[in-house]
């Protein structure tokens, strides 16, 4: 997951037509999301008939004019697969009325296969963008020649090579044209990609691709999938992630449930699934009232009492113990700072666990076919899975095929595919297709939660007040560390390893003259649960301690936090920003602040009880920055002791939008993401798992607690950057800063209770 | 054995009665639009119409269809259903859209009731639909779209 580790893998196959014979028609099965029916038919006739133009592995330009683009990418409600469309056909020169969409199974021909961070647009925009300009190339040279013209006068319009008064249909083009001119990579990686004021398509306004059949019931999920002479199963799931045994399984009872077959107990070389049975039955309903039937003992691991109490307590311990983990910032000398500090504040902020909750529980059907193994699942990251498929089932990767679905719901949730395995396991086991399908509460305690975490910052001060040095340890269950230690990074001080996405944002991008971050891994945690990406993954932590620390400081500063802040955001030295994907560096971060301050009435006067907070973020990693500034207005009532966020005031730059209705739901989202996770969400770690398993302990917001909110996107041209999870970043530490200006206390716990 | 409607169509189901109408629904009669979320009846996904009433389908018994009408997405063809669609897309509602076949047949079963609901309205009637991605917003103002469309 590591940048460097996620260059766009480019299709090394040189650029060729193909001519389509009936066997496309197969794929029609897997004509899955995006497709509806009608379009499916449409294309079948099509394609049965048709010569093909297959420039590279992302598209293909039938005879019809039809263009159909491959989505490698999971659409779990960001809409991926029309904004990375619109990347391929703006370049192309595409009529979008003729484009469809098609998101893919498993394949080495895709490259490295994940969906996360927010990076979809920003890693493939380049590549996506010279895969359209090639077929654009290719049909123009082949359109001059029908026409008779010079490429040079011809462009690519809505479908058509045009020439002056003369044009020629794409479709025209691939059947009646030579459209076998390749490009060698060399050429490909030259290719030049559009300016700004030439895109037709990106940063304009359209219909999202997968909208309609969602409005239908008609999209189809992982959960619905179905195969013939398929069982269902019901995980049986010990009392401790690890370490746990089962002793004794009692089926008796579960023998009178009509529709129970039998109990197996599951053995996983990859050690992801330790300690479970599966209920195997004709129905859902039948699994699941075996599974209440079944008494199972279990020799329970040894972190079967470990509380989240526990958990914050080495937390606290580690953060405390310089000697602990490993430096990922080391700027300047804070240890001379401290000792000539004269006077120094410090202080500590902590997060709960936080469960995923994605609607959709977990569920995986599989099925062995033709010495394959067949996973219908929706999943994000299917390159970090198949390798723990592969040690599971002890098969090459190349035998296992994940079939694509619409996640109903991600949110890092199904970057990992745990539940794959299981089910895989037992199809074996069985030797017909299984249907695993978990109940919300197993779905919780399967969940890889975001992990509790403990930051301490400690600032340090000359004799004029002026801050001299601020130190942040930050402390939690890492999910690199288990999932995929491969992309665990070096600190910078020699001490070992870190995980990248369990710090960022400390690493932010105010100017301090001296700074060090430290990441340490809390092993209690690591080895309670398992940590998994939650959207905005650290910075959605990290942020609230960052953001309110910061507002402390200006306190002690004697400033207004927004005049505090922009005075740190200069944009010299690292914080100038890299080109393309920071190009301004902090100066951006100043503007949507700026912004915000401006468009709420920053510094109005409110009544008693009520008051504006702010905070800012930059996304996730330093190499993508999204710079976001939030302003929320909340009203605190002291006779209850509860907040009411009024307004959410949210200004971002991602650089270019490329689909500006979905950026906003995006934007939308993640916004409401941040004040449920700030006021609604939060659970513990009680003996050993997350105490809440269902939304009778569980609360996630709901309609009425929606706030007026007023989300505005910078206009710019810049390199494209991520967003369904920045918008998160800045939500509750804007409410926090709020609630201590309103009433003068300062909340340091998330989530926020008075 | 039951028999009762579903989409205007007669069918019968073997199952236990005591059966969630939610899985006879969907994996019996291979209706795969009502989704399953929470099964305790509090997220909403599985909410379909057993005669005028909008009920969680997760912890409705298959007896309690017997002889009744039911109606899922599928067949939600009522003026109200069809404007709630149109607005559906006209307002780009859905996000990873699993939630939103519950969504629909709350907000058909709240129109059906209340043909010009203001926002206290849509908020208690949509209230215990919990959307993951939180598209709270666009479900609102596709209702009042639909509303007023309905109306013209």
């Amino acid at each position: 997951m590591a940048m460097q580790q996620r260059k766009p893998t480019l299709s090394r196959r040189s650029f060729i037509a193909t001519t389509a014979s009936s066997g496309l028609i197969m794929s029609l099965g897997s004509l899955l999301p995006g497709c509806s029916k009608e379009e499916a038919a449409s294309e079948m006739a099509d394609k049965g008939t048709s010569k093909m133009f297959a420039p590279n592995v992302w598209f293909e330009v039938s005879a019809s004019g039809l263009v159909s683009i491959n989505i490698a990418k999971a659409e779990m409600g960001q809409h991926v697969g029309t904004a990375l469309a619109r990347v391929i056909a703006d370049e192309l020169g595409a009529d979008w009325g003729s484009v469809s969409i098609k998101h893919v199974d498993t394949d080495p021909k895709w490259g490295y296969m994940i969906t996360g961070g927010s990076w979809s647009v920003f890693t493939t925009f380049a590549m996506l963008s010279r895969a359209g300009a090639a077929g654009r190339l290719t049909l123009i040279d082949a359109g001059a020649a029908l026409l008779g013209v010079d490429s040079a006068d011809c462009d690519a319009v809505d479908g058509y090579v045009v020439a002056g008064d003369q044009k020629i249909a794409f479709g025209r083009i691939v059947s009646d044209g030579d459209v076998s001119k390749t490009f060698s990579d060399e050429e490909f990686a030259a290719l030049p990609i559009k300016s700004a004021a030439d895109r037709r398509l990106i940063g304009k306004d359209i219909a999202a691709h997968d909208i309609p059949a969602k409005s239908k019931g008609e999209a189809v999920y992982g959960l619905d999938a179905e195969l013939p002479n398929m069982v269902y199963a019901h995980p049986l799931m010990p009392p401790t992630r690890y370490g746990s045994r089962i002793t004794d399984i009692d089926d008796t009872e579960a023998k009178n449930i009509p529709g129970y077959l039998q109990t197996i107990q599951l053995k996983d070389p990859s050690e992801v699934i330790q300690g479970w049975a599966l209920v195997i039955a004709e129905s859902f309903p039948a699994a699941m009232n075996a599974a209440a039937a079944i008494k199972v003992d279990w020799d329970a691991g040894p972190t079967a009492a470990v509380n989240e109490s526990d958990i914050f307590a080495e937390g606290a311990a580690l953060v405390e113990d310089e000697n602990s983990g490993v430096l990922v910032v080391d700027d300047g000398d804070v240890a001379a700072a401290r000792d000539n500090a004269a006077a120094r504040h410090s202080s500590t902020y902590r997060t709960a666990s936080a469960l995923h909750f994605p609607l959709e529980p977990a569920n995986a059907l599989v099925e062995f076919k033709d010495g394959q193994c067949h996973i219908h699942s929706g999943n994000q990251w299917q390159s970090l899975i198949l390798p723990y498929l592969a040690t599971a089932l002890q098969l090459a990767e190349t035998d296992i095929v994940i079939h694509q679905y619409y996640l109903g719901g991600g949110f890092g949730r199904r970057l990992f595919g745990d539940q794959m395995i299981p089910a895989a396991l037992a199809a074996r086991e069985l030797d017909r297709p299984v249907k695993l399908v978990f109940s919300r509460a197993e779905d919780s305690r399967f969940d890889c939660i975001r992990s509790p975490s403990v930051c301490k910052f400690d600032a340090s001060f000359n004799a004029d007040g002026k801050l001299t040095g601020l130190e942040h340890a930050a402390a939690a269950g890492w999910p690199t560390l288990t999932m995929v230690p491969a992309f665990l990074k070096d600190g910078v001080d020699g001490n070992g390893k870190f995980d990248p996405f369990s710090i960022s944002g400390a690493d932010h991008w105010y100017t301090l003259p001296n700074h060090r971050v430290r990441a340490v891994n809390n092993d209690l945690a690591q080895r309670t649960f398992l940590p998994g990406y939650l959207r905005a993954v650290a910075p959605g932590w990290i942020g609230w301690g960052v953001e309110c620390f910061m507002d402390e400081l200006a306190e002690k500063a004697g400033m207004d936090p927004i005049e505090y802040r922009l005075a740190l955001l200069d944009a010299t030295g690292k914080n100038s920003g890299n080109d393309p994907e920071s190009v301004g560096g902090a100066q951006r971060l100043t503007a949507v602040l700026k912004d915000v301050r401006d468009r709420s009435g920053w510094g109005r006067s409110l009544p008693s009880g009520e008051a504006l907070g702010v905070a800012v973020g930059q996304g996730q990693e330093r190499t993508m920055p999204t710079w976001t500034a939030c302003v929320v207005h909340v009203a605190v009532d002291g006779s209850n002791n509860s907040v009411k966020v009024k307004k959410i005031y949210q200004t971002i730059d991602c650089g270019t939008v490329v689909h500006p209705d979905g950026a906003m739901a995006q934007a939308e989202g993640a916004t409401l993401w941040g004040l449920s996770l700030a006021l609604h969400e939060g659970t513990e770690i009680a003996n050993g798992e997350v105490s809440a398993k269902n939304l009778n302990a569980y609360s996630p917001l709901r309609m009425a607690d929606v706030p007026e909110m007023e989300i505005e996107f910078m206009q710019n041209v810049e390199f494209p950057t991520g967003l369904g999870e920045p918008p998160l970043i800045a939500v509750a530490p804007a409410i926090g800063n709020a609630i201590y200006t309103a009433i003068g206390k300062r909340i340091r716990d998330l989530p926020i209770k008075l | 054995m039951i028999e009762f409607t579903l989409n205007g169509k007669n069918v019968i189901s073997n199952s236990p009665p005591e059966t969630p109408l939610l899985w006879v629904i969907r994996d019996e009669l291979k209706l795969k639009g009502t989704k399953f979320g929470c099964g305790i009846a509090m997220c909403g996904a599985c909410t379909i119409h057993l005669g005028n009433d909008a009920l969680r389908s997760c912890v409705t018994p298959l007896s309690s269809a017997a002889g009744k009408s039911v109606t899922t997405i599928e067949g939600l063809d009522s003026a109200n259903g069809k404007a709630l669609q149109d607005a559906w897309v006209d307002e780009q509602v859905p996000q990873c859209g699993y939630c939103q076949s519950g969504q629909l047949m709350q907000a058909a079963n709240l129109l059906d009731g209340n043909s010009a609901p203001n926002d206290e309205d849509i908020d208690t009637a949509m209230n215990g639909n919990l959307c993951r991605c939180m598209a709270y917003v666009r479900i609102r103002r596709a209702i009042k779209r639909a509303s007023q469309a309905v109306e013209k």
